[in-house]
């Protein structure tokens, strides 16, 4: 499994999964801590309709122009997320569902209605994506790694989700401070001008940046679980945030390669004949991994409240 | 109510507010159709302990934080020190309600003070000796040295109000604005918090806070501003602190009797 056929078949879609993974949960720290969490879910969905739409513009399959116009519809959809909650005056919660539920549907009737399906269009790419046709044709062996002409030939999902997660490091390093002081304490960062406001704008675009890159190359079902499920696993582990984000990062990891390579060999091991979809098995890890932690973290038993 | 009158007061201030440390002029703050606080004008004292007072639901938060441009107000205008507000954030530190924030997030009290410096330590400085011995200094002030390790989650009310005292002693501010830094904390915390802000009053500096105990107010502050949306008094306790304000702030939501025992006018 180390050798050639892993560097052309394996490396590639198992870098892909671990940057996609790593890019969403970082960014799911802060938004679980902002109990925002289900931004992330609603963002991979709008991305659905973002992109059919971009599909009808443009008339191509084309990375750019889709990406564009996901980022387009995740910000449609914060502003009508904001819209629904101050308009009809109900929960953060409530508002989201509506909007993504809405914007999903929006998209899987626009793809039915419009002939898509002469190109790799359609739900299901849409909710698993495609991990496992992510291969690197052009690799003979490890040595390849070094190799101009063969690192020309790798999926180009791989730089984009890569140059995302660099992005999304850089924005959580520069603005780690304001961010953890809006996240913990709204009033006050606003009267040391930490601009809370801005703080938490730029955290949904930079999450639905994320999201769309990671759609992009894995499909909504990971996206959404690695919002949430290394996030919520690693704050059981410890009381800091630094260490929570170092936890998520693991486990985000973690997920993203014991997925994989399950999804690839368990069915095998287990005597079918056939691979199981590699995105539904992360995300599926990355669960087992937040029960685990439910189960026996050593933070799982703090008092939730304030202690009077 | 025309609330759009309001906003047309847009005109510059010609008083001289330079050494005033907050001055508030025709603040109105809606959250709904209603004004929770209705064209209030406020000023506070150099060097003062202004207690701001009021029933349940008066404004008197609102009006603090509409003040610290926490809050947006529908119209109004803030000096501090005689000058726009965003450029004397570092001459301000505010402590907020307690209860208005997860003491569940992950991080420790000395982080919460070290929060304190962020004006000093901005987007990357790093974090030296200095800082942490005056992050340890103020935690030291409140009485909390021993907790700096601590997660915030496991400190009990009047422990979390310490810390975040400590943190606005770490801002180095001249004007100290506290939104109800009293609620439900314990006996001795209140003992320590009102020493650490008379102290902080004869070092020059300027306190102003939420205040909800009216037992208290003449033997904690020197400055009260009574307000019920609108404002119904402002000046020093013991002309302003009597019955007759009392009884226009709080109308019969106070028996008589306890006005005449609490306004120093009994006295």
């Amino acid at each position: 499994m180390m050798g050639e056929e892993f560097v052309s078949l394996s490396l590639t879609p198992l870098l892909i999964g671990v940057f996609a993974a790593i890019a969403c949960a970082l960014p799911g720290n802060f938004l679980l801590l902002r109990r925002q969490a289900l931004i992330g879910d609603a963002i991979s969905h709008v991305v659905l309709p973002g992109i059919v739409v971009a599909f009808l513009v443009t008339g191509y399959v084309s990375a750019w122009p889709m990406m564009l116009g996901a980022a387009a519809a995740s910000l449609l959809a914060v502003g009508l997320i904001e819209l629904i909650k101050r308009l009809g005056r109900i929960e953060p919660g409530a508002a989201m569902g509506v909007t993504f539920t809405a914007m999903f549907a929006g998209g899987v009737l626009l793809l039915e209605q419009t002939d898509t399906s002469a190109v790799h269009l359609d739900v299901e790419h849409a909710l698993y994506g495609n991990l496992e046709s992510l291969i690197w044709l052009d690799a003979t062996g490890w040595r390849s790694v070094l190799d101009p002409q063969a690192l020309a030939g790798v999926p180009d999902e791989l730089p984009r989700i890569f140059l995302t997660l660099l992005a999304v490091i850089a924005f959580m390093r520069l603005f780690w401070r304001p961010l953890k002081i809006a996240t913990f304490d709204t009033g006050f960062a606003q009267s040391v001008g930490a601009r809370p406001t801005a703080m938490g704008l730029a955290l949904v675009v930079v999450a639905a940046v994320a999201a769309v890159a990671a759609f992009d190359a894995v499909g909504s079902i990971i996206v959404i679980a690695m919002f949430i499920c290394p996030p919520a696993a690693a704050r059981l582990m410890t009381n800091r945030l630094e260490r929570q984000i170092t936890w998520s990062v693991v486990f985000a990891t973690v997920s993203a390669v014991l997925g994989y390579v399950l999804a690839g060999y368990g069915p095998l091991w287990l005597g079918a004949d056939h691979a199981v979809s590699a995105a539904g098995m992360i995300a599926t890890v990355s669960g087992i991994i937040l029960a685990m932690a439910a189960l026996c973290a050593p933070q799982r038993m703090r008092s939730g409240a304030p202690a009077n | 109510m025309n609330l759009k009158l309001a906003s047309d007061l847009g005109t510059p201030p010609t008083e001289d507010l330079s050494g005033v440390p907050l001055a508030v002029r025709g603040m109105t703050v809606s959250y709904g159709q209603k004004p929770a606080v209705f064209s209030v004008d406020m000023t506070i004292q150099n060097g003062s302990m202004s207690a701001i007072i009021g029933p349940n639901g008066a404004g008197k938060s609102t009006l603090l934080k509409a003040a610290l441009g926490v809050i947006k107000p529908l119209a109004g205008r803030v000096s501090v020190y005689g000058k726009p507000l965003k450029s004397q954030h570092h001459r301000i530190a505010y402590v907020p309600q307690r209860a208005s924030v997860d003491w569940d997030f992950p991080t420790r009290v000395i982080d919460v003070v070290l929060m304190g410096l962020y004006r000093e330590l901005g987007l990357l400085r790093r974090v030296r000796t200095s800082h942490m011995e005056t992050a340890m200094a103020c935690l030291d002030r409140v009485g909390m040295t021993d907790f700096a390790e601590r997660q915030i989650g496991q400190l009990s009310g009047g422990q979390q109000q310490r810390v975040f005292l400590a943190r606005a002693l770490a801002q180095g501010a001249d004007l100290y604005l506290l939104d109800e830094p009293f609620a439900g904390v314990d006996a001795a915390t209140e003992k320590a918090i009102i020493a650490v802000l008379k102290s902080l009053k004869d070092d020059g500096k300027t306190v102003v806070a939420v205040h909800h105990d009216l037992a208290t107010v003449s033997d904690y502050f020197d400055q009260v501003f009574l307000i019920n949306t609108r404002k119904v008094a402002e000046g020093p306790v013991a002309t302003t602190f009597t019955a007759e304000n009392l009884n226009a702030a709080y109308g019969g939501r106070l028996a008589t009797a306890q006005i005449d025992r609490l306004a120093v006018s009994a006295l």
